[in-house]
């Protein structure tokens, strides 16, 4: 028996090119939603004030301690078992019929999820933004709202950039849970590639191999950025440039 | 054992732990998951045929052990790689000094002060791993996720069984959370804290 077989790959390359579109959809869009929201929860994270703090960090740490997978399952099998989702579903509600649908709930866990540790990587960037440029946009006058706008969040926002490229990573492997509430991903493809087939090699090294370019790339773009919005924090570098 | 690897001055070592490292880093666990789960069964079975051994299965426990001691072993091997750099070369420059063995210098000067570098970064991988093992329940192993799956299902209650296996896991991140912060205080005496 062959143990790699080239054309199982072949024929099935449209199935492994939607699974691929799936999987950047799903990361894309909770990755975008999350970014979104984590920007002003991040700046009550680091509120003084405990009742403005205090439910933003119950928040994430219930998404922070507890495994992706299962925060997905309890949105998606969770949801049926309430009587009042069950008869808005019985009336067609719009908003609570999204319960329903396979793609919106992957979707819903993702974005809690990134929504967290973002949050928690730019209340640790906020926390430590250099005192004196606080002081100083204080004494220029600044109110504290101007000041975050001005100095803080555009700081901080560029410092996360390292830890936020973890995130992203961790997102897009994340989302290979996907599969496990019927939705076909990348991971999704393969396993049905596996099981038409019975080619586990195939079906999985391929997949694993689109994951780790994909990977690649995303590492080359953060490089990227980084190297456009953090090369005042790259001092040691330029100085060695410049002795050469 | 894999950061002694990558910080060896033989190349090929070093090749193919950056090769492993990069690996693990890049394919999610799920994936790899199933790769050994259902792979290795296929694997397995032209070994037995070839030597005509009676049938083996492979099962779920230890295809799920074995990917995640495999990925998780990256993961700590970078974590190492870094506390060992951190330790200063003076330290172990003069523990030679002292005529201790490269054993003894390890031992007794790299490792307690490569521990307190580590711990951070053990702590977040382990807190990590914990969650990951959520995903072998896909492999159809019976951790918490799974029965809760089931008790959901017959008793027609799967909000309630899947909130408390997040209790469970939030109870475990909390321990843990516990435990690591004695280590680091246990390991960071006589350093003084920075002032920020």
């Amino acid at each position: 028996m062959e143990l790699f077989d080239f054309q199982v790959i072949t024929t099935s390359l449209p199935e492994f090119w939607r699974g691929l579109l799936m999987t950047l959809q799903l990361t894309g869009i909770a990755l975008l939603c999350g970014f979104i929201v984590a920007v002003p929860l991040a700046v009550a994270r680091v509120s003084k004030n405990p009742w403005v703090s205090g439910p933003v960090s119950a928040y994430t740490y219930f998404f922070r301690g507890t495994p992706m997978l299962v925060q997905l399952l309890l949105i998606y099998y969770g949801a049926g078992q309430w009587a009042w989702m069950q008869a808005a579903w019985e009336a067609g509600h719009p908003v609570w019929l999204l319960f329903r649908e396979p793609f919106f709930c992957a979707l819903l866990a993702f974005g809690l999820n990134t929504c967290a540790y973002t949050i928690e990587i730019i209340a640790g960037a906020m926390r430590n933004t250099p005192h004196g440029e606080i002081e100083a946009a204080k004494a220029m006058g600044m109110t504290r709202f101007k000041a975050l706008q001005r100095i803080v969040l555009p700081s901080s926002l560029r410092r996360m950039l390292p830890s936020y490229s973890n995130e992203v990573i961790l997102m897009l492997q994340g989302s290979a849970i996907a599969s496990a509430v019927t939705l076909v991903d990348l991971t999704g493809a393969a396993r049905n590639v596996y099981s038409r087939h019975f080619a586990p090699f195939e079906a999985f090294v391929f997949v694993g191999l689109i994951y780790l370019v994909l990977t690649f790339v995303l590492v080359g773009l953060f490089k990227y950025a980084e190297g456009r919005w953090l090369a005042h924090l790259a001092p040691r570098k330029a100085a060695r440039r410049k002795e050469a | 054992m894999g950061a002694a690897f990558k910080l060896s001055d033989f190349l090929p070592l070093r090749l193919w732990t950056m090769l492993y490292t990069t690996l693990v880093r890049g394919v999610p666990d799920l994936v790899m998951m199933l790769l050994v789960f259902y792979g290795g069964q296929l694997l397995l079975n032209e070994v037995i045929d070839y030597f005509e051994w009676e049938f083996i299965e492979i099962n779920p426990f230890v295809a799920g052990v074995l990917t995640i001691g495999f990925i998780f072993g990256a993961y700590f091997t970078e974590t190492f790689r870094g506390a060992f750099l951190a330790v200063s070369a003076g330290q172990l420059e003069a523990g030679r000094a002292y005529g201790m063995s490269a054993w003894q210098v390890f031992w007794r000067i790299m490792f307690p002060q490569m521990l307190r570098y580590a711990l951070p970064g053990i702590g977040n991988n382990w807190l990590v791993l914990l969650k990951s093992t959520a995903i072998v329940s896909l492999i159809g192993l019976s951790d918490m996720t799974s029965l809760a799956d089931q008790a959901g299902r017959s008793t027609h209650q799967p909000f309630t069984f899947y909130l408390a296996v997040c209790a469970l896991y939030l109870a475990m991140t909390a321990v843990s959370g516990y435990v690591l912060n004695r280590l680091t205080a246990r390991y960071n005496v006589g350093v003084r804290e920075a002032n920020v």
